[in-house]
């Protein structure tokens, strides 16, 4: 291989952006490929090199960086976390009423994906299949809601008022008004947490005086891959570290303008001498536009390059479980998941012996 | 805004648009409008006029005249004699006819009574929404709302049997103007179509080795053109050179027709006369005085060749100029290829719905009087004790049904108004007072002679969304036969700039014969001609009539034509073409008369005529354009109109012959000394459907035709009272979005506010091989949090008739299970009066009004015995669909035949699947055909 030690060590580790492509996109790191490189796979390697640094974390969203992994685990993590971790949602509406103008279907849809507040580590999954459809839910699979309002003129409003939110009670129908109805001992065993919507201000339907809705819904346990309304997460995303480097000292004007082609943050004027020179500071920030490519006399002076092991993750909950909550629960599906495949390896080993 | 620089630097797009919103608002529907307002107001009372008096042949005392005719108010008659106002969707779903009654005001005898009546009723008047006398008309959004009218549609159709039908703008060659054209070897020759009240034909001049030719129909061969100038009284050779004009090759060119005219020996109007007659077509002959050959051929250049001429007391001089004019124009033409331009936008006219319906109105009075004249004819020889009284013999169903036919079956109104031209033509050539049948069966075959034979004129109004509504209102039909493979007529004219939308046309069979109008276009409609004429006379132009015939080929003067027949010639053109804009400019004459210098023609016309094309400019003068900044500030804060822009002589409509005529600037900077006018906003070059896209002049140009093609088929909305609509088939999106990316015409047709589509953030790449071929991949969480999610609606239809044995439809309850006592699983859904529930979901084959009906519906013969009770069998309205439906809503109501009605609004919930169209708004439609979890 005519490449030199250098430049495998970065065929290996970074994906390089250039102006008419993205090179070193693919993992080649496996055992063999590099002379020279043990790539075979080392538990103690793995350990010493693998990390998690938790950069932000509020109720709702969270970042961290996953450093020492391979992409496929990453995504793995993430698809999870869009798809398989379980929440409670509402499932089966059952209209009484609904004299307003949304379609039954439509209203249905929507409270559908109202999130609700509820544990999903305490309930059960409810039977699939013919016969489970007929049955009843029970205490430990469902949870019953109730959502019944009726919109009226209100008397107390002036004669010339134009305004609805004057003229009208109750013609806004918000998610805070879909009211828990427990089930069997529900009552009892919630009774410290508060199952219901999570958000109070999300619009369901609007209403005119005469106008009502009676309906009870039923929420059960599910995950993202059978309907989106399950996904315990907003948004689960990861990115690669980007990495920008200066192969050569940029000042005055030039250095004005190569801040500008990147994000805010990333690049700095330093005075060195009296005169401005740029400086990398903050890489992380960068959204790796490319601009800088377009200027003839600056592409040749940076080097842009995304660290391949360095994954930044940002999971914005729903806000049913907390970000770092529902990380650990995906983290528990991967294992319960490979202990499933290692168990059928298991099995089938018995089998043929 | 470096557009525009100068003196509107300062302004922001949509400041400037200002002019523009108010003009477009307006003007995309109000072409069909005004021309159905100026026919119920106008046109209708000339009519009335030219068919004033009957009389009857039995009683020479007996006379009926009318004195006026009203279109009313549209109403519905609740029962005998009551009406009450009808508002246009209660038309809509009750299947009824959005009409209004015509009445009469009448003066007849009766014995010897002469006797006044008032406001007879002789039928009814299909309405065309939001026009004069619809009750839309000067209507708040308030009250829209209440008559459940959508405040944004744009009207201009007419509700008929409960459809909406459009009648689509029809393009045609002009009337009454001379067209120099090349046949298919080669040879020159001129032709005019005919056009007036009474009578219509088509004169065509050929040249046959080198000689002068009159062709028409009514002459079985080709008439030598000295023997028509002498049969019309030009007997001296002289006489007719001086009039074609003296110069060498045109004498040349011309002799030997005058040669050949010598060798027939004729040399008085009376050989010319007699020559002519033998050469008179035979017609059947319904009774009336005989004539001789040489009054049938005097007749006939008087009233049928030229018709448009007019021809007073047989004084040939106004025609004789015009065919020599004809003549000269040829020869003209004959050297240096000078031929017209069938093609050519000035050469063509939009007719409107009011044009057509007029004729058709003149055709059903017309029946509609001589029916009254047989009746009168039968009834009053006969000596009866009441005496005879013609009122009681008006029907309205006659005009009524004529009418409601005409807008909802399409191939009839083109087979009438044949009919009209061909039995004028021979009540003229017959020039009697005898009666004229109207059963003629030729209707057929002078369909092909004349070639007007048209289709496709009525169509129901696209409901998919609210834009093919709009693209359906703007949209124009050629005449052309589609299966002609010439490509002038199907190519894009430079004429059309700005008049009609270069985009918009569709592909395949009717490619280029089917166009649009443009944003800002308007469609003149007729005017008086009288002043224009007074006008011209008093500004030099030296009457036509008063030559002695030389002067018409002066090389000083210049040939003057009104709407095609020559006024006159004048020597200073200029100071005559701008002394008539001037005042037009200053209000005096109406703001849509043209006038433009053609100079290889040698001419000025001067239009004044309906169906132009035309489109207002900014005025320029001295450089400066006249419309300045405090004038669109006055405009945005709604101290002036765009009339008042018309009536101060800021802005100018101009048609296409004098856009020729004009200097016009495309922006301001472009102005330069000779500049006359200013282009108000380029956008407005495009039509309806072209004005969504984004970004237009960034994409290959068929792509801009197939969005134009495709946008009218995108989902959405379709009106604000869209949910109150019962239609056979809607498409509505569950969740519509406006698009984040506007143009200004999407603001000025109030796309925001009923859109079609939602914003996708798409990713062009390849991926998964479920991409080939302009498929596309969804995201399936997308999918299901609602995007492309749709709310399909179908209707059913029930009515319960009486029959004419006293027997009727009968719904009843639903049928119970014997054992359970509840209702059979097909008639789960009814409720207890046996008709669905709303809000039910309808399963196939479930029962959704379980009617029956009498077994025996003839009145049974004499004599036979009537059984007491009527039997009765299922004729249930069952659903029948592989998906299940809901029921949204029930209507019961009772239609124009006071039969019950029952109309029921189904409803499905859809999301996208595989095999859906998705298309962005440049033409790149693809098909859905994987998702993606």
């Amino acid at each position: 291989m005519a490449a030199t030690m250098k430049n495998v060590d970065e065929i290996r580790n970074r994906v390089i952006l250039g102006e008419f492509g993205v090179k070193n996109v693919h993992t080649s790191d496996f055992p063999g490929n590099y002379p020279g490189y043990d790539d075979a796979w080392d538990m103690h390697k793995f350990q010493k090199n693998f990390r998690i640094d938790v950069v932000h974390l509020d109720e709702s969203s969270m970042e961290f960086d996953m450093v020492g992994m391979d992409a496929a685990i990453a995504n793995a993590f993430r698809r999870i976390l869009l798809a398989e971790v379980p929440t409670m949602a509402i499932e089966k509406v059952f209209i009484y009423n609904n004299t307003s103008i949304v379609q039954d279907e439509v209203l249905a849809h929507r409270l559908g994906l109202i999130p609700i507040k509820a544990d999903p580590r305490l309930f059960e999954y409810r039977n699939t299949g013919e016969e489970a459809a007929e049955e009843e839910g029970s205490e430990i699979d469902t949870i019953q809601l109730q959502l019944k309002i009726k919109c009226s003129r209100n008397p107390r409003a002036s004669k010339d008022s134009s305004d609805p939110r004057e003229l009208y009670l109750n013609h806004m129908v918000y998610s805070k008004d879909i009211k828990w109805v427990p089930i069997g001992n529900q009552a009892d065993v919630f009774a410290d947490s508060i199952i219901g919507p999570v958000n109070d201000d999300i619009l369901i339907a609007q209403l005119r005086p005469g106008q009502e809705l009676d309906i009870i819904m039923h929420c059960v346990k599910g995950i993202g891959k059978d309907h989106a309304k399950f996904s315990p997460v907003a948004t689960a995303s990861y990115r690669l570290l980007p990495e920008i480097t200066l192969m050569e000292t940029v000042e005055g004007e030039k250095a004005e303008r190569l801040k500008r082609c990147f994000s805010q943050g990333v690049i700095e004027l330093e005075d060195v001498n009296g005169k401005k020179v740029a400086k990398v500071v903050n890489s992380r920030l960068d959204t790796c536009s490319r601009e800088v490519l377009r200027h003839d006399d600056l592409k040749n002076v940076v080097k842009l390059g995304r660290l391949r092991d360095h994954f930044i993750f940002t999971v914005e909950s729903t806000g049913i479980l907390p970000p770092d909550v529902l990380v650990t629960e995906a983290i528990k599906v991967l294992m319960a998941k490979c202990q499933r495949f290692l168990n059928e390896l298991d099995s089938d080993i018995n089998e043929v012996k | 805004m470096e557009l525009l620089g100068g003196e509107f630097c300062d302004m922001t797009p949509q400041e400037l648009a200002a002019p523009v919103n108010t003009v477009a608002v307006k003007g995309l529907v109000k072409q069909h409008i005004d021309s159905f307002n100026y026919f119920i107001n106008v046109e209708i009372k000339k009519i009335m006029k030219a068919n004033e008096k009957i009389t009857s042949d039995a009683d020479p005392m007996w006379y009926l005249k009318y004195l006026n005719i009203y279109v009313g108010m549209p109403d519905v008659e609740e029962s005998f004699n009551v009406t009450r106002p009808v508002s246009p969707h209660e038309c809509r779903l009750r299947d009824m006819t959005y009409s209004a009654p015509i009445t009469v005001d009448i003066e007849y005898t009766r014995g010897s009574q002469r006797i006044i009546r008032n406001a007879l009723p002789i039928g009814r008047m299909p309405i065309m929404l939001r026009s004069s006398n619809c009750v839309l008309t000067g209507k708040t959004p308030m009250e829209f709302s209440k008559l459940n009218e959508c405040p944004l549609d744009p009207g201009g159709y007419f509700i008929v049997k409960g459809q909406e039908k459009v009648i689509l703008i029809q393009e045609q060659l002009s009337k009454n103007r001379i067209i120099v054209e090349q046949d298919r070897k080669g040879a020159v020759g001129a032709s005019v179509t005919s056009s007036t009240h009474e009578k219509k034909s088509r004169t065509n001049m050929i040249v046959k080795q080198g000689r002068f030719y009159l062709r028409h129909n009514t002459l079985s061969e080709d008439a030598p053109i000295a023997i028509i100038f002498k049969g019309m009284g030009v007997e001296s050779d002289q006489e007719i050179v001086q009039m074609i004009g003296t110069e060498e090759h045109v004498m040349a060119s011309f002799a030997p027709s005058l040669e050949e005219c010598q060798k027939a020996q004729i040399f008085t109007q009376t050989q010319a006369l007699r020559y002519l007659g033998n050469k008179v077509r035979r017609q059947r002959m319904w009774g009336g005085p005989k004539k001789t050959k040489m009054e049938e051929a005097r007749e006939l250049l008087a009233s049928l060749i030229l018709t448009h001429v007019p021809v007073k007391e047989f004084n040939f001089r106004a025609k004789c100029i015009y065919l020599a004019v004809m003549v000269r124009r040829v020869i003209l033409a004959q050297g240096d290829n000078k031929v017209d331009d069938r093609d050519y936008y000035g050469n063509k006219r939009l007719e409107l719905a009011g044009q057509l319906l007029s004729l058709l109105f003149e055709d059903l009075f017309k029946k509609f009087n001589s029916e009254l004249k047989k009746i009168a004819d039968q009834i009053i020889p006969k000596q009866r004790a009441a005496q005879f009284d013609v009122v009681k013999h008006m029907r309205q169903d006659q005009i009524t049904n004529g009418m409601v036919n005409a807008i909802s079956t399409i191939y009839r109104l083109y087979l009438i108004k044949l009919k009209v031209y061909f039995l004028k033509l021979l009540a003229v050539l017959l020039s009697s007072s005898a009666e004229v049948s109207f059963n003629s069966s030729s209707g057929n075959w002078s369909l092909k002679r004349f070639k007007m034979d048209r289709q496709g004129v009525t169509q129901v109004l696209s409901r998919l969304s609210f834009i093919s509504a709009l693209g359906m209102m703007t949209r124009i039909s050629s005449q052309f036969e589609k299966t002609r493979k010439v490509s002038g007529p199907r190519s894009l004219q430079p004429s059309q700039w700005g008049m009609l939308c270069p985009s918009d046309t569709p592909e395949g069979e009717a490619c280029g014969l089917v166009k649009n109008l443009a944003l800002m276009t308007h469609i003149t409609t007729d005017m008086e001609d009288g002043p224009i004429i007074k006008l011209a006379f008093n500004l030099g132009v030296e009457d036509v009539n008063l030559l002695c015939g030389e002067e018409l080929s002066y090389p000083s003067v210049f040939l003057v034509f009104l709407n095609g027949n020559i006024l006159g010639v004048i020597r200073d053109h200029h100071k005559l073409v701008s002394t008539f804009r001037l005042m037009r400019r200053a209000g005096f004459i109406n703001e849509f008369v043209s006038i433009s210098t053609n100079l290889t023609d040698r001419c000025v016309y001067i239009s004044s005529d309906g169906g132009r094309l035309c489109r207002p400019y900014i005025i320029v003068k001295k450089g400066q354009p006249m419309v300045k900044n405090k004038h669109i500030e006055d405009l945005s804060q709604g101290y002036r109109t765009f009339e008042d822009f018309l009536h101060e002589g800021l802005v100018e409509y101009l048609d296409v012959n004098e856009e020729n005529d004009c200097q016009i600037a495309l922006y301001e900077h472009m102005i330069n000394k000779d500049t006359t006018h200013l282009e108000i906003e380029p956008f407005t070059l495009l039509g309806v459907c072209a004005g969504l896209i984004p970004y237009p002049h960034h994409n290959q140009s068929p792509r801009n035709t197939y969005q134009c093609a495709m946008g009218k088929q995108a989902m959405g909305t379709i009106g604000y009272n869209q949910r109150n609509r019962i239609d056979t088939l809607m498409y509505l999106l569950a969740y519509p979005q406006r698009p984040m990316v506007k143009t200004k015409t999407i603001e000025l047709i109030d796309f925001e506010k009923l859109p079609a589509g939602q914003n996708a953030t798409v990713a062009v790449m390849s991926y998964s091989g479920y991409d080939i071929e302009d498929a596309l991949v969804l995201n399936k969480a997308s999918l299901d949090r609602g995007f492309g999610r749709c709310l399909v609606y179908k209707n059913t239809k029930c009515t319960l008739r009486r029959y004419t044995n006293q027997t009727f439809d009968k719904v009843m309850g639903p049928m119970l299970d014997a054992a359970t006592r509840k209702p059979i699983w097909r008639h789960n859904i009814l409720d207890a009066d046996g008709i669905c529930s709303p809000g039910e979901r309808v399963e196939n084959k479930q029962v959704l009004v379980n009617k029956s009906m009498p077994t025996v519906t003839q009145t049974p013969l004499e004599g036979s015995t009537q059984p007491g009770q009527p039997q009765y069998r299922d004729v249930p309205i069952s659903y029948k669909g592989s998906t299940d439906s809901y029921i949204e809503k029930v209507m019961i109501s009772s239609n124009a035949e006071d039969a019950f009605l029952i109309k029921i609004l189904l409803r499905q919930t859809r999301r996208p699947e595989i095999g859906d169209k998705f298309s962005s708004r440049h033409g790149q439609k693809g098909a859905f055909f994987f998702s993606l979890s």
